[in-house]
């Protein structure tokens, strides 16, 4: 399979609309689960409030949240596709312009000392762009994550030290959630990176931010550590918006990699409950969303 | 827990009316202001010629649609989708926007701190919770972009929407001390030590 760069170009604008108004099912479920456990009053009516918002923005076709965030595009290539590496990235990068332009989108992207904004949605090096592999037969997906910055400024990393132990990982984790308390956004997806290099461990973070909802960590250490400290945030009270409530997280996600004997590494990454994604699948028979 | 529907602009005895559990409705006009706005307003001496005396203001920054000026959109500018961010950021800024602008109410998510809370009861202002991320359904309380001032920081400019039924909002923090974030966060730190024990995580 030939990959089209400027179909490339055009999805990649349509993904990033499209993840802003439309929010993935996972999400949608995850707010129901939240509705019929939450016990506290405000919380509800937040929650309340939030499913409404879903509701109006498929209504008027609106954005569901103003935050348009930073464009991140994860790309996984199958085998058999031919490709243009450099005119790929150079597409993916046309596609968040012209989607900022042609929609009106707010570009929420600032050089990094001159706070100059170039109202593009990108900068240097933004989007976000990964690139990796997998084993499908001519299959490539793009996936497109507006990462919103309430919660992206709710980032930490610990290098702690293998005497510290896996209990000072899970109290680290517990204590920046309630430092973060409404800051965030809350309900919230939790994402925690244990292990790897200090780089990667961030990295894991995000991408346990950003999983769906109803998955689990491959590692069953990790898929162990996930499931004690999604009930344990929900036991603290901070609630929907900080505002009291058992609805903290939709769920703490971890994932993990092996690390070195010294290093003890652990990050957290929030999303917001406005937890946007959506995917193209690009296969000889056309292009599907999901 | 009362409901106030206020008028905008306000006097600070109806802004001392407020307490933390009520609800609010605001009508007529905010103003949206943020980061930039902010650091360039109080940090590097900007004025502008909008006048905020007496008068709310929300932590956005807004998607908007730029058309031609007309009656309808005396700005150039119409609402696309308006949110409302996390307010922390700008803490440092509650005192100053309310002595040298007049500010009252800040409409805001997440909370602000105790210099904001020590701002609103020496000068009699209070902080008004929206639900975050619940931006398309905040924008279908904004009729117009009325005005903008300091455009040159956009989307981060000062802006003056006119409003309708704006809320129902949540008193958070008001002129009095009183904090609904604080009591939240407090009530947090007292099930801190039980929630770590309970998986196995204790100091």
């Amino acid at each position: 399979m030939d990959l089209n760069l400027d179909e490339v170009e055009k999805i990649c604008a349509d993904l990033y609309l499209r993840a802003l108004q439309l929010l993935p099912p996972d999400i949608k479920a995850g707010f129901s689960d939240l509705q019929r456990t939450e016990t506290d009053a405000t919380g509800q009516a937040i929650l309340g409030t939030m499913v409404e918002n879903i509701k109006v923005a498929e209504r008027t076709r609106n954005i569901l949240c103003q935050d348009t965030g930073i464009p991140i595009y994860n790309i996984t290539i199958g085998r058999n596709v031919a490709f243009d590496g450099a005119g790929l990235k150079a597409a993916v990068r046309r596609g968040a312009a012209r989607s900022t332009k042609e929609n009106s989108l707010r570009s929420s992207v600032v050089h990094p000392i001159t706070r100059k904004n170039d109202q593009t949605s990108c900068g240097i090096r933004v989007p976000v762009i990964h690139i990796d592999f997998d084993d499908r037969e001519e299959t490539v997906s793009i996936e497109m994550i507006p990462k919103g910055s309430g919660s992206e400024n709710g980032s930490f990393l610990k290098m702690l030290l293998p005497s510290d132990g896996i209990t000072a990982v899970k109290r680290f984790v517990v204590d920046r959630v309630i430092e973060l308390g409404g800051r965030v956004c809350p309900p919230t997806i939790v994402g925690v990176g244990i292990g790897g290099t200090s780089d990667l461990c961030m990295h894991l973070a995000k991408i346990a931010a950003t999983r769906p909802l109803r998955t689990v960590c491959e590692d069953a250490e990790g898929a162990k550590i996930e499931a004690e400290l999604s009930r344990a945030v929900n036991e603290l009270g901070i609630g929907p918006q900080g505002l009291g409530g058992r609805s903290t997280a939709f769920a703490v996600h971890v994932e993990v990699a092996a690390t070195h004997i010294t290093q003890n590494p652990v990050a957290v990454n929030i999303q917001c409950h406005s937890a946007r994604r959506a995917r193209a699948t690009f296969t000889p028979g056309g292009i599907a969303f999901s | 827990m009362a409901h106030h529907v206020l008028e905008m602009p306000v006097d600070a005895d109806q802004v001392r009316a407020l307490k933390v559990g009520d609800t609010v409705t605001l009508q007529r006009t905010l103003f949206g202001i943020r980061d930039a706005t902010q650091i360039h307003m109080f940090d590097r001496g900007r004025t502008t010629r909008l006048d905020l005396n007496g008068h709310a203001v929300i932590h956005t920054a807004p998607n908007v649609h730029r058309v031609e000026k007309s009656p309808a959109a005396p700005a150039g500018y119409t609402p696309f989708c308006i949110g409302t961010t996390t307010s922390m950021r700008m803490e440092r800024f509650t005192r100053p926007l309310m002595e040298r602008e007049g500010v009252r109410l800040i409409v805001g998510k997440g909370g602000m701190g105790p210099a904001t809370l020590e701002a609103f009861r020496d000068l009699g202002g209070a902080y008004l919770a929206i639900v975050g991320g619940a931006a398309a359904l905040e924008t279908t309380w904004i009729e117009e972009i009325e005005d903008v001032d300091m455009d040159d920081l956009h989307p981060e400019s000062l802006w003056k929407f006119r409003i309708r039924d704006f809320g129902p909002l949540l008193v958070g923090m008001d002129a009095h001390g009183g904090s609904l974030f604080d009591r939240v966060q407090a009530d947090v730190a007292a099930r801190r030590d039980a929630v770590l024990a309970g998986i196995g995580a204790s100091e």
